[in-house]
């Protein structure tokens, strides 16, 4: 035994150096976190009552609201979420389920990560090209919409691809064995047991995209607007109407950052409890994600 | 009502051809329901089947052995076309099947057609994540039947079938998942038996069993032969001399000896079969 002690307590020793060092990091992190949002909270909290919401920004900092950039969130988000969660799901489904392994297909693939690592601003210059300029979108919700979904496209796209191939192949080759066809095993197996997988990338996607600021000021996101887009219930016929993807608009972070570059103190008030509102729904929509893992996990499991 | 899955297929019977199968019925009035003809099968460059030839008789049980490797899994799966969901394999020959002695790897023909008439048991039982219920109504939901009553009697008579309706019957809402190996195992037997096929494919389907739910297994497939013609390949000879009718016998690649079962495991004519089958090899 004792040959060995000097060893074993030398090995002992590093593991513990690396024990604390994880340790100090760790504790680190979550402190910068914490005094991030006690910073915060302190500030903006005491400054949030139902005014601050259903009130326009205004050139007094204690009348100002956050209205037009709620409204303004959640118009680009639905916008978002109706063009890029369909379409990054069917591309994750395609390149899994029905796309031949060949050269093309992996280009297509390491392009997509690639995608995924492009600065945000990059999109933004690109929308302004392309769908303010070119399509003449305009600087409209619509045109945000597209931006931010192209934007967490290829997060979706991943996101999809990697719980579709947690699902085993004796799962695929006994629906088939059935004789199923391709789409019923996708629609009835495949994507029903993987959409905990999905719909946690899905929220996280859109997660990133409501704090997104910086393509959006790109194609020229309005920094003060008093009005809110056109309702899209209509008391005339057809009833339904769709101009407010063509109309101008703000969002939250964009309504802080506006407010944060104003000398006066009180605005900046303003834009920490607007800060405080953007953090409560990203945190609320990853504790979904969350949620919805766990429930999909509970549910199939073999 | 059961006549229904048979017209729903998409094969027309041919009455030439069906007297033709009629001729070849043995003197013991064996039918044959398959015919393997000169078959060879790669994965890309790699053959893995040489030219095999052998019948598959109605109602019978059909045993391929041999050691790992051989192909007997890959002549299996050649025969419900599994092996066109992966890219890069090619087959060469034919496999007929009666009684109108189409040849089901033709490329004209659907891989969901054949599918839709032979169903398989794979060796790792894989009931869906879903209930009892569902795993076995699946393959008529696939062919589009609805009618509630007509799913419920397939549903039971299945189960049934494979031995574990009584076990389960008042549980046809639970998950699959959570049954014993053994029940899971019945229950893709049952899913299988609904869709009523023509032809059973089971890949060593008591290899993942513990010795009791094997004998269970292997007493229910004795049982299922008077309504399907059974394929089953197998790791274990005394699994193959107790149940099988008639045995293949195979050994890389290549169909070595095939026969009555009594015949093949009394009295081998290759000295392979005679060396696997006492134990010198395998």
């Amino acid at each position: 035994m004792s040959p060995h002690l000097k060893n074993i307590q030398l090995r002992q020793k590093q593991d513990m150096i690396f024990c604390y060092i994880g340790l100090l990091v760790l504790l680190f992190s979550f402190l910068t976190l914490i005094t991030l949002i006690w910073d915060l909270a302190v500030t903006g909290v005491p400054r949030i009552n139902i005014l601050f919401f259903t009130n326009f920004p205004s050139r007094f900092a204690e009348q100002a609201g956050i209205l037009s950039a709620w409204v303004g969130t959640l118009c680009v988000m639905i916008t978002t979420a109706v063009f890029a969660i369909p379409l990054g799901i069917a591309a994750g489904i395609y390149l899994e389920e029905y796309a031949p392994k060949n050269f093309l297909t992996q280009m297509i693939e390491i392009n997509i990560s690639n995608l995924a690592g492009i600065p945000s601003i990059t999109f933004g210059l690109m929308a302004l090209g392309i769908f303010v300029y070119e399509f003449g979108f305009g600087r409209s919700i619509l045109t945000a919409g597209l931006t931010l979904g192209l934007l967490v496209l290829p997060i979706i796209i991943v996101a999809t691809r990697e719980s579709i191939r947690t699902i085993p192949n004796s799962i695929r080759e006994a629906s088939f064995a059935l004789g199923a066809s391709r789409w019923q095993t996708i629609w009835n197996h495949v994507l029903p047991y993987s959409s905990g997988g999905i719909l946690t990338g899905v929220i996280i996607s859109l997660s990133r995209a409501i704090g997104e600021t910086a393509p959006l000021i790109t194609i020229g996101a309005l920094t003060f607007i008093a009005f809110l887009p056109t309702s899209p219930i209509q008391p005339d016929f057809p009833f339904l109407s769709f101009q407010w993807l063509k109309d101008p608009f703000t969002v939250m972070p964009i309504q802080m950052f506006n407010w944060l570059s104003r000398p006066q103190a009180d605005f900046h008030v303003n834009a920490a409890a607007t800060g405080i509102v953007l953090l409560v729904m990203t945190l609320l929509m990853n504790g979904m994600a969350i949620y919805i893992r766990y429930r999909f996990r509970k549910k199939f499991n073999w | 009502m059961s006549s229904q899955l048979h017209n729903q297929s998409l094969i027309h019977k041919s009455d030439s051809a069906k007297a033709e199968a009629l001729k070849l019925e043995s003197p013991e009035s064996n039918l044959l329901r398959a015919e393997v003809k000169k078959l060879s099968f790669s994965y890309g460059s790699k053959r893995v089947l040489n030219q095999v030839s052998m019948k598959i008789h109605s109602n019978k049980i059909t045993a391929m052995i041999g050691p790992s490797g051989c192909g007997k899994t890959t002549l299996l799966r050649c025969f419900n076309r599994m092996h066109d969901l992966y890219s890069q394999v090619t087959y060469q020959g034919e496999i007929l099947i009666y009684p109108e002695a189409k040849n089901i790897l033709s490329k004209e023909i659907d891989p969901m057609e054949v599918r839709m008439r032979i169903g398989m048991v794979f060796q790792k039982p894989n009931p869906f994540p879903k209930s009892i219920y569902e795993n076995v109504a699946f393959g008529l939901r696939v062919r589009g039947i609805r009618k509630k009553s007509y799913l419920e009697d397939r549903v039971e008579q299945s189960l049934q079938q494979a031995g574990l309706w009584t076990e389960v019957k008042d549980r046809l809402n639970s998950s699959a998942t959570s049954l014993s190996g053994g029940q899971q195992q019945r229950v893709c037997i049952a899913r299988a038996l609904a869709t009523q096929p023509e032809m059973l494919l089971l890949d060593e389907p008591t290899s993942a069993l513990d010795p009791i739910s094997t004998g269970n297994i292997e007493e229910l497939i004795g049982e299922l032969k008077k309504d399907v013609t059974i394929v089953l390949v197998t790791h274990n000879l005394h699994q193959a001399a107790r149940c099988s009718d008639y045995t293949a016998f195979m050994y890389i690649g290549d169909l070595i000896e095939f026969g009555a079962s009594g015949d093949l495991f009394t009295t081998p004519k290759d000295s392979r079969t005679e060396n696997y089958i006492t134990g010198r090899f395998g």
